[in-house]
């Protein structure tokens, strides 16, 4: 039974940790936190919703171009919203606002254009096979989704640290002016850092569309919720400990809700929230931040 | 009056600061030079509480303030200027020095609401003094312009006027020159001479070697986290260590 | 619209339009209110978005008194008010120490534990609340408690509680090093616009009748914020006038109430990006009319 539920928990942790990838990645290159992931989350699912309802595109094509249409609509934020505020050097609350502002919006324009109700992956879609092990039942969404989302999760690592444009990133999180003075594209970065952790967003987005098969415009909002959960756990800014707090928010509740009451499973992430800023606010693994100008 | 005994200080694995030993005596103007990276806002970061010291110790009137927290240290009595000017840009003049009474104003929350006699008087009390405060520096025609209106020189004297609003018995001047032209510096000058003739101790941190040199009657050295030097200027100046510490550097202008 | 007036007496149509629209004018005191106990928060440069479950915990607590004992109206809002702050406090202590973004999202994530203790919860009702809510309030209690709420932050904005909580919010550090005690006065401005919250939510719920975990969730501590964004958090008429508009402004377009959302939104972006000191911004007003007499001209 146990093993059950860590079959369960894998698959929900690795969709915590694809989501909260993006998050945290906006945070450290960016130093921004952009609450409106949680709606790009949401606009992701949708995409692949309609390219497969009206193109009859194949579900891998589809989420390939749902990440495409997610990368893009988190560029558009980035270059509308962020870029402006960073223009300016407004206070860092600024950014977080607005951002609350573009959530709304987009979940608001989500709502008057699909409706309220819950959406369905049209039927046949969505794979149904599943294999038994024993005791053990896992079915080929739930393998898809821990191999897509580590496969994802990898290569940006691989990025993060064997490549050039990673260390750029990594001088950019480090300090924006001393990355510039070094020569490094910093605007541009920022629009591919937004670009790509919109992407992975959005990534996240259909594989949750497809585990629950219900899709809503309500939906980017406990995903945010538990996405800072996940990225303070594991450190603001920090990739690999997002990665390891998603997992573990993931197995979190899984037995949560398992063991206790599935009432509480949304206040799981938060409870470990307070209790790690209690503790150790800078996360399971993160430095100390004072970000340089 | 503020001692450093053997303060050493590590990030991580790198060592910033190691062996720091010196005395500011009180009333006069001690100086800490040293090459950029020598870790002289860390000392002053030790100081001030922002960080604490990874060994040694520092007393200050005979007492280890190590442990003080940094909105303590100015009830100790030591207050600080910041090498990147950090007046409260959208306040008034007046009301930024005014800010710095915060501790030495006491009155209760009872006062306060029903604007009774006992909050009136401390605030216009405090007002007078921030005035006067300003007056010191010249800039009490300004006081009630923004201190987002002033020029660089001008929001350097006025954080001097904001710091001496809180009772310092010593006064930590973070690299007051930086960033100015020759006539600023010599107004400066005149400015900080005038604060030491009314009493109050200073210690300073500069690069600028003449602005050092004329001002301070006892300087010490810093170079990569260690005291080179401690002396009267002309030790200082014909030291070799410390020219060759300095050697081959463009002197801070 | 005259005609019915002439034509009804006075009393009546004033009747008529009470019923209808009693509602609507008691929230333009009560979301004042609101957005100013997220002003008094942002003053210090906080951003709390705990304040709808404060206004939450304030009604239920309100309610359930005016439901459940004999207490009269003004104790039961006064523990809506006091219960709200104590809860304030137990979370602040530990969570006022970290930096800005850390806290935004600690209120946030409180906000949504509330919510989901709330839900679950014989005595408030569960999900669906609680009903029967004796309909106590008058218009003078809004008004008085309003002026109330203004004249306390006025007071406080002429101490120095007020320069603190500026000076914390232009730059900590320099505040820590003229003595400031960062965190306490952080804290205090949590509590006290935790305080405001709830007694805003109990004189809310005992108007509306019923109130629901629904009632108090993100999407309303999102609005409360734009209330006060909107407004311009520079003086106190700013978040007073940003509440009363946009309590108005979706009676007035009574069609677009489904855009409600999408209007919130846009105003918070749009806002931040062109107005950001809101529109009451006094030295924006005063460089406005400083410029006429010029432009009047000499000719």
């Amino acid at each position: 039974m146990l093993e059950q539920q860590l079959i369960n928990a894998l698959s929900l942790g690795s969709v915590y940790a694809l989501f909260a990838l993006g998050f945290t990645l906006v945070f450290g290159v960016l130093g921004v936190i952009n609450l409106s992931h949680g709606a790009i989350f949401m606009l992701g699912s949708y995409a692949a919703l309609l390219l497969v309802e009206h193109l009859a595109l194949p579900l891998w094509l589809a989420m390939l171009a749902a990440m495409l249409v997610s990368g893009l609509i988190g560029l558009l934020v980035d270059y509308l919203v962020l870029k402006p505020l960073r223009a300016r050097n407004a206070p860092h609350l600024a950014p977080m606002i607005a951002t609350i502002g573009v959530a709304t919006i987009l979940t608001s324009l989500a709502q008057g254009l699909f409706g309220a109700e819950n959406k369905r992956f049209p039927v046949g879609t969505i794979p149904e096979d599943s294999y038994n092990w024993g005791h053990l039942h896992v079915t080929a969404v739930q393998i898809g989704i821990v191999l897509i989302s580590f496969i994802l999760m990898l290569v940006l690592l691989a990025v993060m640290r064997r490549t050039q444009l990673g260390r750029a990133l990594r001088a950019i999180a480090e300090s924006p002016k001393a990355a510039y003075l070094l020569g490094i594209n910093v605007e541009g970065l920022f629009y591919l850092t937004s670009f790509a952790a919109a992407a992975l967003g959005g990534a996240a987005g259909v594989l949750v569309g497809l585990s629950f098969n219900a899709i809503t415009p309500f939906m980017g909002q406990p995903m945010l919720h538990k996405g800072i959960a996940v990225i303070i756990l594991g450190g603001m800014g920090d990739i690999r400990g997002a990665m390891i707090a998603g997992l573990f928010l993931g197995f979190a509740e899984v037995l949560t809700v398992a063991y206790i009451s599935s009432d509480f499973r949304d206040a799981v992430g938060f409870g470990l929230l307070f209790l790690i800023l209690l503790v150790k606010p800078s996360g399971m693994f993160g430095k100390v931040l004072e970000r340089k100008a | 009056m503020l001692q450093l005994k053997n303060i050493s200080k590590n990030f991580g694995g790198l060592q910033v600061l190691q062996d720091v030993n010196f005395n500011v005596p009180q009333g006069g103007i001690f100086g800490l030079i040293g090459p950029n990276g020598a870790g002289k806002t860390t000392v002053f970061n030790l100081i001030t509480g922002l960080l604490r010291a990874s060994g040694g110790a520092i007393e200050f009137d005979g007492q280890d303030i190590g442990k003080v927290a940094p909105h303590k240290i100015t009830e100790r009595g030591i207050a600080r200027t910041f090498q990147n000017i950090r007046v409260f840009k959208e306040m008034s003049l007046l009301e930024n020095v005014v800010v710095g009474m915060h501790d030495h104003m006491h009155y209760g929350f009872g006062s306060l609401l029903l604007n009774l006699g006992g909050f009136r008087k401390i605030e216009a009390q405090a007002r007078e003094r921030a005035l006067e405060l300003l007056s010191w520096v010249r800039l009490d025609h300004k006081a009630q312009m923004l201190a987002d209106s002033l020029s660089y020189g001008e929001q350097r004297k006025l954080e001097f006027a904001r710091a001496l609003a809180t009772k310092p018995k010593l006064l930590l001047l973070d690299e007051p020159v930086a960033g100015m032209n020759p006539a600023e510096k010599t107004e400066l000058m005149t400015e900080i001479l005038n604060i030491k003739q009314r009493g109050f101790s200073i210690f300073m941190i500069e690069h600028d070697m003449r602005f050092v040199m004329g001002l301070c009657d006892r300087i010490a050295v810093l170079n990569f986290g260690r005291i080179i030097a401690e002396g009267s200027p002309d030790q200082i100046k014909n030291n070799p260590e410390v020219i060759e510490a300095y050697l081959g550097k463009e002197d801070a202008e | 619209m005259i005609e019915l007036i002439t034509n009804m007496g006075f009393m009546d149509w004033w009747d008529g339009f009470w019923s209808t629209y009693n509602t609507v004018i008691f929230s333009l005191g009560v979301n004042a209110m609101l957005a100013l106990s997220i002003y008094i928060t942002l003053s210090c440069g906080l951003l709390s978005l705990a304040n709808a479950a404060f206004m939450g915990i304030g009604a239920y607590t309100a309610a359930l008194i005016s439901m459940q004992t004999g207490l009269p109206f003004p104790a039961a809002l006064a523990l809506g008010g006091a219960l709200p702050a104590l809860v304030a406090l137990v979370i602040g202590i530990p969570t006022l120490r970290l930096s800005g973004v850390y806290l935004a999202m600690a209120t946030l994530g409180f906000g949504e534990v509330v919510r989901v203790i709330v839900l679950n919860m014989d005595i408030t009702g569960g999900p669906l609340g609680l009903n029967g809510i004796p309909l106590k309030t008058e218009w003078w209690h809004i008004v008085l408690l309003l002026a109330l709420t203004l004249y306390i932050l006025a007071r406080i904005r002429r101490s120095k509680i007020g320069r603190a909580f500026e000076a914390i919010k232009e730059d900590e550090v320099a505040a820590r090093l003229m003595g400031i005690n960062v965190a306490g006065y952080k804290l205090l401005a949590f509590v006290i616009g935790a305080a405001i919250a709830g007694v805003a939510g109990g004189l809310n719920a005992h108007y509306t009748f019923t109130i629901g975990p629904g009632n108090y969730a993100f999407e309303n501590a999102v609005e409360i914020l734009t209330m006060a964004v909107f407004g311009g958090t520079s003086t106190l008429i700013g978040p007073t006038l940003g509440g009363m508009i946009l309590t108005l402004l979706p009676e007035a377009l009574r069609d677009f109430n489904s855009y409600r959302a999408v209007v919130n939104g846009l105003i918070l972006v749009l806002v931040i990006l062109y107005l950001p000191k809101g529109i009451w911004d006094p030295r924006r007003l005063r460089a406005f009319f400083q410029r006429k007499p010029q432009t009047g001209g000499n000719n």
